[in-house]
């Protein structure tokens, strides 16, 4: 069989597969959360299967205070705040880099934070401040950045830490008991560097089914099966449906890079608060990298929209299209919440592709 | 001469003078120019059309182009997707202090390459200058005047009807972002900047009246346009995932950059929706002009989601494209 | 977050590399898979390969899970 006449066989299989009694997953990564979506696959779902999003866009889960942050440093005499493209339009308390950008302050998108060593560079009367978020799949790049800036002796670098992590998360969700999940789609790439091992007390302590997912319209196609197997068998084994790419053991070098540069400590997420051991900090040895001792910067109280839901969708607990907000006041023109704002953010891709 | 603009290029003395006579002028064309306030022009037939667009890119020169040749196929295809010939244009530039003199002139000499090849003249011009840091080197208006040999007669657009684009779609696009992005291609990617009445013309003389709408899909791509023709319409537009024509490269630049064909630019590409029965024999003589060798039918019309643009994907599942509120950003998510 | 794409390394420089894919070419950093060799396909993460992709052990792998969602569809 060709690849096509695999995928549309496979097509047809999530399509005629019955399902008994309502049966609800979460995907944890907001790649995904838009994959499903842009595939089409979502759109093949079975009846009674239901998909909700998990805390897994970055953008989503950074509090207010951390963009608030992020502003108040744009604000400085000769500030350059280069960040990944997908902070630039996000809302915070009272503004977004967006609108800073067009009142003035710098601000540069890069594609890799080694970009950002290069803005420097050319910059040397500027301080340039990277903005590091992102899950385990980006905080390596990071720490590796941060290790040449020391090694170029850039002393106008710094690196402002936003950096959060998967696992606790997802424990902290369970923990919780608010919502009932019955298996887990889980990050391709997240799972690239932890590796699949990292997952497997979903299924010894938690009794859930979950399969470390790529990313193309086939792994959706499988990945979504595989659970689906594995849940209507009963059976809680964490699987890997993206073999190509992840390992049981992950990347144990860009895993020892992270925790060469970045210590884990308490953090809090958007909606959902703070929890134990899911943030990354810079170790003291950076602090001279760090934007938060590097710099004293006034930072507004921050501030959230009375109405948003934003943190009940990111426990699963509602879809877009039950917030009370979606589409009415709260729109991609008009984010009031991240999720709405962020390429990857459930809202905006509910909003854009669904029907 | 310098050999970079200076304010005093946009003073009205000699030196603008010398910029005037020795470079545009001699480069666009000296017999077509009029140099007096305005040209005086015979204009065959009663009805007209008439545009004007002004072009500012980064970088000005890409691969496949620069923003002369950009200023002057943009305007002859708003004047070629109405149905009429193109035949002036006008040319008002607006120079940033420091541009080198050779940059101007590469801009120069492809706006008259590409003013040859579309077949029409540039009559009639402007110069400003502004300083240093007040503008991005080079930004061109031009305006143009076209005539209907034959009108086209219009038609309202019904479920069943095709939508047929002349080729690959996103490479302009791309090419810049590729530029802005420190990206390279291995084996090149060429903006698609050309213009589109000959093409045109092949379309409405063989096929007069199986045309419903044509736009060239510039800014906001493809997804755009279908959208602009489905808005509050009793239709929706359908593309197959499976059936449009995009270059691997534009693939490769998306999936890196975390953006979508369907709304990435294009500058020599029109969607022309034509009643369904003609449309493959519309494709074939769209493919005898080079601007639609590769010509394709990518979807249709139809009864369902009616006011929007969807695409029915590889796996069968359909998906919505909305209009797009702000440019697209590389993301990493 | 983490839009990554498979690519091949087509130069090495130290820990920087070249990658291709359909055509496109990317100056990216290898410091995380100080391992990674020319004509690797690699996975690649914000200009950083995250990965060097395996497919014959992938290839073994999916092919065990295609014969287990058969094994359930058949008894269902």
């Amino acid at each position: 069989m060709t690849n096509e006449h695999v995928l549309a066989h496979d097509a047809e299989k999530l399509k005629q597969y019955q399902i008994d009694s309502d049966i609800c997953i979460m995907e944890v990564c907001g790649t995904h959360t838009t994959e499903y979506f842009r595939t089409g696959v979502k759109d093949i779902f079975p009846p009674r299967l239901r998909l909700v999003d998990g805390p897994g866009c970055p953008v989503c889960v950074t509090p207010n205070h951390y963009l608030d942050h992020a502003i108040a440093l744009a604000g400085q005499k000769d500030c350059i705040i280069a960040t990944f493209g997908d902070m630039v339009k996000v809302p915070s308390s009272y503004s977004s880099l967006a609108r800073e950008s067009a009142g003035g302050a710098r601000v540069e998108v890069v594609y890799s934070p080694v970009d950002a060593l290069d803005i420097a560079r050319q910059n040397p009367h500027s301080e340039v401040v990277f903005l590091s978020v992102g899950f385990e799949t980006t905080a390596p790049t990071e720490a590796v950045t941060v290790q040449q800036a020391r090694e170029q002796n850039l002393k106008n670098f710094s690196l402002l830490p936003g950096n959060k992590l998967t696992v606790p998360a997802v424990k902290a969700l369970l923990d919780a008991e608010e919502v009932n999940i019955d298996g887990f789609i889980l990050p391709g790439h997240v799972s690239a560097i932890i590796g699949t091992n990292a997952w497997k007390f979903l299924g010894s302590e938690y009794n859930k089914p979950a399969v470390v997912t790529g990313f193309d319209d086939h792994d959706l196609l499988k990945g979504t099966l595989l659970l689906l197997t594995l849940i209507s068998e009963n059976k809680p084994h964490v699987l890997n449906e993206y073999t190509r790419v992840v390992r049981d053991g992950g990347n144990q070098h860009a895993m020892d890079m992270i925790y060469s540069v970045f210590d884990a400590d308490d953090s809090e997420w958007r909606g959902i608060g703070v929890i134990p051991g899911s943030g990354l900090l810079l170790k003291d040895e950076y602090a001279d990298f760090d934007a938060t001792k590097k710099f004293t910067v006034d930072i507004p109280e921050p501030k959230e929209h009375p109405g948003c839901r934003c943190g009940e969708l990111l426990r699963g607990l509602i879809l877009p299209t039950e917030c009370p907000l979606f589409g009415k006041g709260c729109n991609p023109e008009h984010p009031i919440g991240p999720c709405m704002v962020s390429t990857e953010g459930p809202c905006a891709a509910y909003y854009k592709y669904g029907r | 001469m310098p050999d970079t603009i200076l304010p005093g290029h946009g003073s009205g003395g000699k030196l603008m003078n010398d910029l005037i006579h020795d470079t545009i002028r001699e480069t666009l064309g000296n017999e077509s120019i009029q140099l007096d306030d305005s040209a005086v022009l015979q204009l065959p037939g009663r009805q007209i059309a008439f545009t004007t667009d002004s072009y500012t890119i980064t970088p000005i020169e890409f691969p496949g182009g620069n923003i002369g040749s950009l200023a002057v196929n943009g305007t002859v295809n708003d004047l070629a997707v109405m149905g009429a010939e193109p035949l002036y244009l006008s040319c008002s530039i607006i120079l940033e202090e420091g541009l080198p003199l050779d940059e101007l002139k590469r801009v120069l000499q492809s706006m008259r390459a590409a003013a040859d090849y579309a077949g029409v003249s540039i009559v009639t011009g402007d110069t400003k200058v502004v300083p240093r840091g007040k503008g991005d080197k080079i930004y061109i208006n031009t305006a143009g005047i076209g005539v209907f040999t034959s009108p086209p007669q219009r038609h309202d657009i019904i479920p069943g009807d095709a939508i047929i684009i002349n080729g690959y779609i996103g490479d302009h696009g791309t090419a810049v972002m590729a530029e802005r992005n420190k990206l390279s291609f291995s084996r090149g990617l060429l903006s698609d900047c050309a213009p589109l009445n000959m093409l045109i013309q092949q379309v409405i003389q063989s096929y007069p009246s199986s045309i419903r709408f044509m736009r060239d899909a510039t800014r906001g791509g493809v997804a755009s346009v279908l959208n602009e023709i489905t808005k509050d319409r009793p239709f929706g537009a359908k593309l197959i995932e499976n059936s449009l024509p995009v270059h691997d490269e534009v693939r490769g630049v998306s999936e890196l950059l975390g953006i979508d064909p369907l709304y990435i630019a294009n500058e020599g590409k029109v969607v022309i929706i034509t009643d369904g029965k003609d449309a493959p024999g519309i494709v074939e003589e769209m493919k005898k002009i080079p601007e639609g060798k590769d010509a394709a039918i990518i979807g249709e019309i139809t009864d369902n989601y009616t006011g929007s643009a969807y695409i029915t994907t590889r796996v069968g599942g359909n998906r919505m494209l909305p209009l797009l509120i702000e440019e697209q950003l590389p993301r990493i998510c | 977050m983490c839009l990554a794409i498979p690519m091949t390394i087509t130069k090495i420089e130290g820990n920087k590399a070249v990658a291709e894919s359909m055509g496109v070419e990317k100056t990216i950093d290898v410091s995380l898979t100080p391992e990674v060799k020319l004509d690797d396909k690699v996975i690649i993460h914000a200009g950083f390969v995250i990965e060097i992709l395996d497919p014959e052990t992938a290839k073994e792998i999916e092919q065990t899970w295609d014969e287990y969602i058969k094994t359930m569809e058949n008894e269902q």
